[in-house]
């Protein structure tokens, strides 16, 4: 039996990803998956404390190098392919959204939005965004014969499609998810070419359910808290406002420069709760200080930014919609976690992509971006 | 944009051109939402540069207040020690029992079950325990903790290791509890000189008020010395606490230390004291009260001075009733409190060295005799004295009602006849005019009694001390200006409430007040007679009696008495003297020094006080003192002995008071004795009872208690009490003077 080389074995193996795969996006999100390993480390190391470990750090490594292996998986699929699986992605993220309702639904880390089966912990949630992504991009997508855009027929199903999921995660309850969720949703019908009334209406409402987001966020905190902790008991278990102080005065007492990696004498200290996943941004804030959080929200922006230009690029609807679905996400999701961070968005509780710990969210915005850079790969009218 | 097309792209397009205008909302869309994303981003980055740039200064000191905590590090207190480096009052370390009050409040249950189990343990009741573990606050009552949740909190005091060693191998049982070693002040000679040495006590808001050095080191549970050498000195026992800044993470657990500065032990008070010496006095002054007592004298209450004549240092000071310092451990309850405040007891805090006034008695007659001496009366021209003189109508009797003839000044000491000094003070008195004075009167016993350092505070290093008093004809007037409505009304009214029991006295009563009322402001024949054997209006302390006997016998000088004698730090480096002060010099010529010396050196052997020195080698170490035996209205009469020695080479002056505990000569003479005795390790009296305790260091040390054939050890080596302090080595051991040790 002739050998085979390990070299030859990765070029069959990599032969199936196109070539093509869009560099500035890869790279955004490479250099932002990089900086999250760095401040879990930050968030989860601290001298002397009896809670530092290294066991987040290489968790969320694993998670990176799984999320990775997806991502490539996911790009190297012909997304028509993924497309006609819509429905099995759909039953299987709506599935798990039962269970967490279920007895094998957890609590973990304050967040009742787990399944735990045999030791393994995934989050539906954060299936479920993939899943409406691709649900929405297929009934708004493919117009029936005849017509050209969607109809108020196809705009009925898929806010069923968008239903399901939303009541199933408002029910945990996770005003967060639900709120992305809504966020994708909109996007998606606003650049379906749907009717415009269906378009104004539903986006009205997104815009009236922002505005009093935005209003609460005009009252005091305790308010907020009361309408968050009515919405989200999960959101700020330590008391009135206690979050959201804190986290400002690590984003503050940054400064220009920020502390030095490491140094952080507030996220050493733990004030902030959760300062490895929803508000990771705070470690940032202190210890890389404006600068380095203006580097990450330049590299979010940036990936947002990739995703919608890869979108404009697509020729099918499907495709178009899938990035417009994944570029909503992405950008109410970063809009969301850091304007909590920063004091200006109520505290729901929702990771930062690519850069939070955690690991269904890791792999499943990973293979979001997969999903992207297949579609990029495959629609060679963008140039 | 889209020229790179393919033909066959290009007429699909082509063919549906509807579906090109369904893709057109959707492309101006994608701009549209192109502009929103940077729109929001440009929010975060605005709200982030607002936060991160012009508030940083802000949140930055939000951030040093939540993640640091202060913790006051209390320093060492000095110790302190007696001339030789014998410790007085040091640190002994108690086992203490305390909670970590974050690691208790994070169990599930607050630490319930864990203090249960912890009160089985040292059998206290469980609500102590966990009223002790409450933080102090407006709302909170005591028990609670006053200090900071980050020191220990103290559960129990004075645990036995073996119930601390329980605790400590059953950790797992115990969580957030541990035993440690806590100072505790310690005296190492129990009740002697407590009231000189003083003690501790929590500080008071008032103190943190007015102490900004107290203010600043506060931890919450400081104590501060009270009363004594601890409060004169509290400054420099007390050191400087040191700080830790403690890196504190969001559940109050300490993370780290930020940073330390030490603490600087407080330095060691070296005192003029004499442990054995003070614990002679001590005995001596016990045995005195005892033997007092036996003859059926009240006895309340004794002091003993023993002074440096050289420098007005004290050597030993012992005031009875005394009580166990062990009291003030780990706070007081007020029912002990109340106790040692309360006559029944007979107040033991009060020192009668210091705070004690009494009327001088004879002892006083040194003043009267140098008095008449300056003013012009020939020390040894004779004087009559009879056994009674009457004056302004009154007679005045000699002691015992004894007559001696005619006898000189020296004579008139000696024998201590009363007659000699009343006729000196009415002939003064007369001449200053009498009742009436012409002009400025000179009331020369007073100014000689003043003169004497009578009648204003010594200025020793002790709080509270007392000035005695020193009556004139302006005190008189004061006096009476004072007490004059009062003593109106009782002239008017009597005193029905004497008159139930005693109607006679109750007569005598209203007399006396009726008579103040008319006249009570006149210094009248009696008074100036009273003065000139110290009774009457007179009351001096026995410590300014000490000096002023130590001042006859040094030349003259008039010292500030001082317990300090000097500072060692801790680790011996420093040292710093505390120099003996002159408050002034006696008034009195050298001859009249030279003569009441002579006068003086005369009484324990053939005056008043020659039965009490009965056998004493005077011949070795010769005695001067003075007998005094004052009578108070309506109280027992005090026994006093005032004295200093060698005679021919001073050196100690020793004052011996017990209050109404009989004649001078019997009762205090032999204390003073006893305690010569002791100080130059004569053999005791041989009918008087043998010491009671041994004189050596600490209990358990080999006896010394020396058989009686054998000679006893001086308590101060050759009778001269070191000039050098002792010197503490870095190890921390004290090592005495050269000549002192042991």
């Amino acid at each position: 039996m002739t050998a085979v080389s390990p070299r030859t074995y990765l070029t069959r193996a990599t032969s199936a990803i196109p070539r093509r795969l869009d560099g500035v996006l890869l790279y955004s999100v490479a250099a932002l998956s990089a900086i999250g390993l760095l401040l879990v480390w930050a968030a989860t190391s601290g001298t002397d404390n009896p809670a530092a470990s290294t066991g987040h750090v290489r968790r969320q490594a694993v998670h990176l190098v799984l999320g990775a292996v997806a991502c490539l998986a996911v790009a190297a699929v012909d997304y028509r392919l993924i497309r006609a699986y819509t429905s099995v992605v759909y039953a299987l993220a709506t599935v798990g959204l039962i269970l967490v309702l279920t007895p094998l639904g957890a609590t973990i880390n304050g967040s009742r939005s787990w399944v735990v089966i045999g030791g393994f912990q995934a989050q539906p949630g954060e299936v479920a965004k993939i899943a409406l992504v691709l649900g929405v991009a297929m009934l708004l997508g493919e117009p029936r014969d005849g017509e050209h855009r969607p109809t108020t027929r196809d705009v009925l199903f898929s806010l069923v499609a968008l239903a399901v999921p939303l009541g199933l995660i408002l029910a945990q309850p996770d005003l967060g998810t639900a709120m992305v969720l809504g966020c994708i949703y909109l996007g998606m019908l606003a650049l379906s070419g749907a009717p415009v009334r269906w378009v104004t209406g539903l986006i009205g409402c997104g815009i009236a359910a922002a505005f009093s987001v935005w209003w609460f966020g005009l009252l005091k905190d305790y308010q907020i808290a009361r309408f968050t902790s009515f919405v989200d008991p999960t959101a700020d278990p330590r008391g009135t406002g206690y979050n959201a102080n804190q986290a400002k005065i690590a984003v503050g007492s940054g400064g220009f420069n920020g502390t030095g990696l490491f140094q952080g004498e507030h996220t050493s200290g733990r004030f902030v709760p959760e300062q490895h996943t929803d508000f990771i941004f705070t470690v940032a804030g202190e210890e890389l200080g404006f600068v380095g959080g203006a580097v990450i929200l330049a590299l979010l922006a940036l990936v947002v930014w990739r995703v919608l230009r890869i979108a404009s690029g697509c020729e099918q609807p499907f495709g178009r919609l899938v990035c417009v679905g994944v570029a909503a996400w992405l950008c109410f999701q970063c809009f969301i976690n850091i304007g909590m961070t920063l004091g200006i968005m109520p505290i729901t509780g929702l990771p930062l992509p690519f850069v939070s710990y955690g690991g269904t969210a890791t792999i499943a915005n990973l293979m979001a971006i997969g999903l992207v850079l297949g579609i990029q790969a495959r629609e060679h009218t963008y140039e | 944009m889209r020229g790179m097309r393919s033909p066959q792209r290009r007429h699909r397009r082509a063919a549906r051109a509807e579906a090109a205008a369904a893709r057109r909302p959707g492309r101006t869309g994608l701009l549209v939402t192109q502009v929103l994303v940077l729109t929001l981003f440009a929010t975060l980055l605005v709200r982030m540069w607002y936060l991160q740039v012009p508030m940083a200064d802000h949140f930055r000191s939000l951030a040093e207040a939540s993640h640091t905590q202060t913790l006051i590090v209390p320093a060492t207190r000095g110790q302190i020690l007696d001339a030789v480096g014998r410790p007085l009052v040091r640190n002994r370390t108690e086992l203490v029992v305390s909670a970590d009050y974050h690691a208790l409040m994070a169990q599930d249950d607050g630490g319930d079950a864990v203090l249960r189990r912890l009160a089985g343990v040292l059998d206290r009741p469980f609500e102590e325990l966990r009223q002790r573990t409450r933080l102090c606050g407006p709302d909170v009552p005591r028990p609670c903790w006053p200090g900071s949740p980050y020191q220990p909190i103290s559960l129990a005091e004075d645990v036995d290791p073996k119930v601390a060693l329980q605790i400590m191998e059953r950790r797992e049982e115990f969580p957030a509890i541990s035993a440690q070693q806590q100072a505790q002040r310690e005296h190492t000679r129990g009740s002697a000189a407590v009231q000189t040495l003083g003690y501790l006590s929590p500080i008071t808001a008032q103190e943190l008020e007015e102490r900004e050095n107290l203010r600043t080191q506060f931890t919450g549970v400081d104590q501060v010395g009270r009363d004594g050498l601890e409060a004169a000195y509290d400054e420099e026992l007390r050191g400087t606490a040191g700080r830790r800044r403690l890196g504190v993470d969001n559940m109050g657990n300490v993370t780290g230390v930020v940073h330390e500065s030490p603490s600087q032990p407080g330095m060691h008070l070296v005192t003029s004291l004499d442990r054995r010496v003070q614990d002679i006095v001590e005995e001596a002054l016990a045995r005195g009260v005892k033997r007092s007592r036996n003859e059926g004298n009240p006895a309340d209450a004794a002091a003993g001075v023993v002074m440096d004549v050289r420098t007005g240092r004290i050597v030993a000071m012992a005031s009875l009733p005394t009580y166990d310092p062990e009291v003030w451990d780990g706070g007081i309850d007020q029912e002990t409190y109340d106790g040692l405040l309360s006559e029944k007891a007979g107040e033991p805090l009060i020192s009668r060295a210091v705070q004690g006034q009494f009327p001088p008695g004879s002892t006083f007659k040194v003043s009267s005799l140098a008095a008449a001496a300056e003013n012009g009366y020939s020390l040894d021209a004779d004087y009559a004295c009879p056994s009674s003189i009457t004056v302004g109508g009154r007679s005045f009797q000699n002691f015992e009602g004894n007559a001696h003839g005619t006898l000189d000044l020296h004579r008139a000491i000696v024998v201590s006849c009363n007659t000699v000094f009343y006729k000196l003070g009415y002939d003064m008195w007369r001449k200053d005019g009498g009742i009436k004075p012409k002009g400025e009167p000179e009331d020369a016993m007073a100014a000689m009694a003043t003169g004497f350092g009578f009648g204003a505070p010594t200025g020793i290093d002790l709080p509270h001390e007392v000035p005695g008093r020193i009556p004139d004809r302006e005190w008189k007037r004061e006096y009476w200006e004072a007490g004059r409505e009062d003593a109106c009304a009782r002239a008017e009214n009597g005193y029905p409430e004497v008159a139930k029991d005693d109607p006679g006295h109750a007569d005598y009563l209203k007399r006396a007040a009726e008579e103040f009322c008319v006249d009570g402001y006149a210094w009248r024949a009696g008074d100036a007679v009273n003065f000139a054997i110290g009774q009457g209006d007179v009351l001096v302390t026995p410590l300014q009696l000490a000096r002023a006997y130590a001042a006859i016998a040094n030349g003259g000088t008039l010292w500030e008495p001082r317990v300090g004698k000097g500072f060692v730090s801790a680790d011996g480096k420093q040292t710093r003297e505390i120099p003996p002060v002159k408050a002034g010099e006696l008034p009195v010529s050298d001859a009249t020094l030279d003569y009441l010396r002579g006068a003086l050196t005369d009484v324990p052997k053939e005056g008043t006080a020659q039965g009490a020195f009965d056998g004493f080698p005077q011949d070795r170490v010769s005695i001067a003192g003075k007998t005094g035996t004052a009578t108070l209205l309506g109280r027992h009469e005090s026994a006093w002995f005032a004295s200093f020695a060698p005679a021919d080479d001073p050196r100690f002056a020793v004052v011996v008071l017990i209050s109404q505990g009989g004649t001078g000569g019997a009762m205090a003479a032999p204390v003073a004795r006893d305690i010569y005795d002791g100080i130059y390790g004569f053999p005791p009296k041989s009918d008087g009872a043998p010491p009671e305790s041994e004189r050596g260091d600490a209990p358990g040390e080999a006896d010394a208690r020396k058989p009686e054939d054998e000679p006893l050890a001086p308590a101060i080596p050759g009778g001269v009490p070191p000039a050098e302090l002792p010197t503490v080595r870095p190890d921390g051991t004290i090592v005495a003077p050269e000549g002192y040790a042991d």
